[in-house]
């Protein structure tokens, strides 16, 4: 810990539990099982993404953000929402159930579904909030 | 699960800033550890038959969940594919989704022999 950090991490641990929070909504409403594609995962990480490029463009037109504004929205809301290991571990469900073609596509389908929303994310945050300084 | 999370994402950030103060591949680096590390968790409490009701909720969803990130993996890449780097834009989905799978793989078998 460092001077600064108690309120630095308080507000990404608020922020990472809003964001798992939802995420853990999502989960209830679409379950997914092993052998099925998971549909909430896979709508979490892309929304998630999209909103990052937004976020990352409107943090830099803005005069002088607080601080805490990017850690608590992007570390702790987004990062909290979206999902690694859920992915990992649905990955490996898909294939040990013999669906072979499902976790293809959720496998490579998250990777350039989510890259791709970050820029699209960028670009509407650029039409919306201007260029970015 | 509130618990959870409201220790990963802080341990995620902290992970974070020691790979950018200690390695050139900084943040990526930490994407990368937090995504890894917590892939094998889930993969193990998956695999654990024996856990007890609470750890999926407060160590899976919670912790696995806020410690690993798609949107800042995403973000990374992102910034690479725009850079035109593609050998880092290659080698980060390249590492985290092989190093990732080997880590669930490897934590759902380590967690079916407890």
């Amino acid at each position: 810990m460092r001077r600064g950090d108690r309120g630095l991490l308080a507000a990404i641990a608020a922020g990472g539990a809003i964001g798992s929070l939802g995420r853990y909504a999502v989960a209830r409403a679409v379950p997914a099982g092993a052998d099925e594609f998971p549909w909430g995962t896979f709508a979490v990480n892309i929304s998630g993404s999209l909103a990052m490029g937004v976020l990352f463009v409107w943090v830099l037109t803005l005069d002088r953000p607080h601080p805490w504004l990017r850690p608590f929205l992007g570390v702790g809301v987004l990062g909290g929402w979206t999902t690694f290991s859920a992915y990992a571990l649905e990955s490996r469900g898909l294939v040990v159930s013999g669906e072979h073609g499902l976790a293809a596509a959720y496998v490579l389908g998250s990777l350039v579904l989510c890259v791709a929303a970050v820029g699209a994310g960028v670009s509407l945050g650029e039409r919306t909030f201007g260029r970015r300084r | 699960m509130i618990a959870g999370a409201s220790v990963g994402a802080p341990l995620r950030f902290l992970v974070d800033r020691w790979a950018r103060e200690h390695s050139a591949a900084g943040t990526v680096l930490g994407t990368l550890v937090v995504n890894v590390a917590g892939s094998f968790l889930l993969g193990l409490l998956s695999g654990w038959s024996g856990r007890p009701w609470w750890v999926m909720p407060l160590l899976g969803m919670g912790f696995c969940g806020a410690l690993t990130t798609f949107s800042t993996l995403a973000f990374e890449t992102w910034v690479f594919f725009e850079e035109r780097e593609w050998r880092p834009f290659l080698a980060n989905l390249g590492l985290s989704l092989g190093i990732g799978a080997v880590a669930v793989v490897l934590g759902f078998w380590a967690g079916s022999a407890l």
